[in-house]
């Protein structure tokens, strides 16, 4: 057996602690032993996206980053995306524009979407294309997703 | 499965050592995105993973004697979004931004790039093309090494025991350089070159190129640097015969496989077609830097 290794970060804004194998993805963590499911496996080799979350301001695959690097990092998830029962903007316009069907890829979609709209608050349709080409959707065929993510835009730029 | 264990040292020196000291199967943790997987599907069994993220030579893009030098770790986000190097290599970062999808290049490094070995690695074509010179540190102390050097084969480099590749110096930016990356995919994103083309060239005041380098990936078992294609280009002003003599020597030095993604005839044709394009926007990039990037 490998050794634990003791982590401490900040998911959402609380502070955890973990104890964890090297091995193990932050993936891995998040899901199995800190219960934050919101996060999903899809391929487990970073080519779909559905395991998207945001590390240190910066958007990436969580199967493709160890728990034990997760180490004084600053870690978001969709589980922070709405506030109490206030859905962010995002979330809203996927759920009234029909932006999702069985739902595996949303969480990651949004929490990609989110941040792009805080790079780009006005991108054009083929913006939001290249941006999301690495969360895969095997439901919608991606209009509406990219409806959705043009509406929240949007609503957000207050337009 | 075999024991693991992580490190993640904050000097080079330390780092060094872990590889040196390692008894079985080490790896070096950049962006994880090769590494993981193979880690994940067990290609790989590693006894060590030394994550060298913490070591501040190769975190940082610094300017050196009027030129770029940058980490070997530095992320494909961190350098496409870093406006003085793009605008002094955009083709470069043509390459950097085809590493895969946004949250790929959250992690990925032009270091792991290039010690992965994959022939279509997007990023190297383009490093060969712009002369990057591979800083490695290791037991036996530093080296400097062009990159066309490094990949070996598919999966391997010249890399000895215990080396890192440290940083990335690129050179000087003179006036009326330009450089290009492109390459030819099925699919518009998320796919793996079938052929890349990396091209950087300098211009004379009259528009006649006086340099040029020229390198190919996917064709062959590692990226290569085409000196005939280079030369092909040498004193013309990028007429017809001159690209067509660019095609026939990127075309001749192809040496592909058939696989899924194209056969040896198409990849061989696409190189020189792509050789053309990828010279061209080089070309139009110079003329839109008339005084050099001064850095």
């Amino acid at each position: 057996m490998s050794k634990k290794y003791h982590v401490t970060t900040t998911v959402n804004g609380d502070e955890y602690e973990y104890l964890c194998e090297p091995q193990q993805t932050l993936l891995d963590v998040l899901r199995d032993e800190l219960m934050l499911t919101g996060t999903k496996e899809g391929c487990a080799t970073g080519d779909c996206g559905a395991c998207t979350v945001m590390v240190d301001g910066t958007m990436i695959c969580s199967c493709l980053m160890l728990a034990v690097e997760g180490d004084g990092k600053k870690i978001e998830t969709i589980e922070g995306m709405a506030k109490g029962d206030d859905l962010h903007p995002l979330q809203r316009n996927f759920l009234e524009l029909n932006g999702l069907q069985c739902g595996i890829c949303t969480p990651g979609i949004l929490i990609a979407a989110k941040a792009l709209l805080e790079r780009n608050p006005d991108p054009s349709e083929t913006e939001v294309r290249y941006w999301l080409a690495g969360n895969l959707c095997r439901c919608t065929g991606y209009d509406k997703i990219i409806r959705s993510v043009l509406a929240a835009a949007k609503e957000m730029r207050g337009a | 499965m075999n024991s693991l264990r992580y490190e993640a040292p904050s000097s080079l020196g330390d780092a060094i050592a872990l590889l040196a000291r390692a008894s079985g199967t080490s790896r070096i943790l950049a962006g994880g995105t090769d590494v993981i997987v193979q880690m994940e599907t067990d290609v790989i069994e590693p006894e060590l993973v030394v994550d060298i993220k913490r070591i501040p030579e190769l975190r940082q893009i610094a300017v050196e004697n009027g030129a770029f030098r940058v980490g070997a770790a530095v992320t494909g986000m961190e350098l496409t979004d870093h406006r003085a190097f793009c605008e002094a290599w955009p083709g470069v970062v043509d390459g950097v931004k085809l590493i895969g999808s946004m949250q790929i290049k959250g992690r990925a490094t032009m270091g792991g790039n290039l010690c992965n070995a994959s022939p279509a690695a997007d990023s190297v074509p383009a490093l060969i093309a712009a002369g990057a010179i591979a800083r490695i540190a290791g037991p036996n102390g530093t080296r400097d090494v062009a990159v066309e050097d490094i990949p070996t084969g598919p999966g391997k480099t010249s890399l000895a025991k215990g080396e890192i590749i440290v940083s990335f110096l690129f050179p000087p930016r003179p006036a009326r350089s330009g450089d290009a990356y492109l390459r030819m995919t099925p699919r518009t994103e998320m796919d793996i070159a079938v052929v890349g083309v990396g091209v950087n060239i300098v211009l004379d005041a009259g528009g006649v190129c006086t340099a040029a380098r020229v390198s190919l990936g996917a064709v062959a078992p590692t990226a290569l640097l085409v000196k005939e294609a280079g030369a092909a280009l040498l004193g013309s002003r990028f007429d017809a015969p001159a690209l067509d003599r660019l095609a026939q020597a990127a075309g001749a030095a192809c040496r592909p496989i058939d696989d899924k993604r194209g056969t040896k005839e198409y990849r061989v044709n696409v190189a020189g077609v792509l050789a053309k394009r990828a010279a061209l926007v080089a070309v139009e990039r110079a003329r839109q830097n008339p005084t050099g990037r001064s850095i």
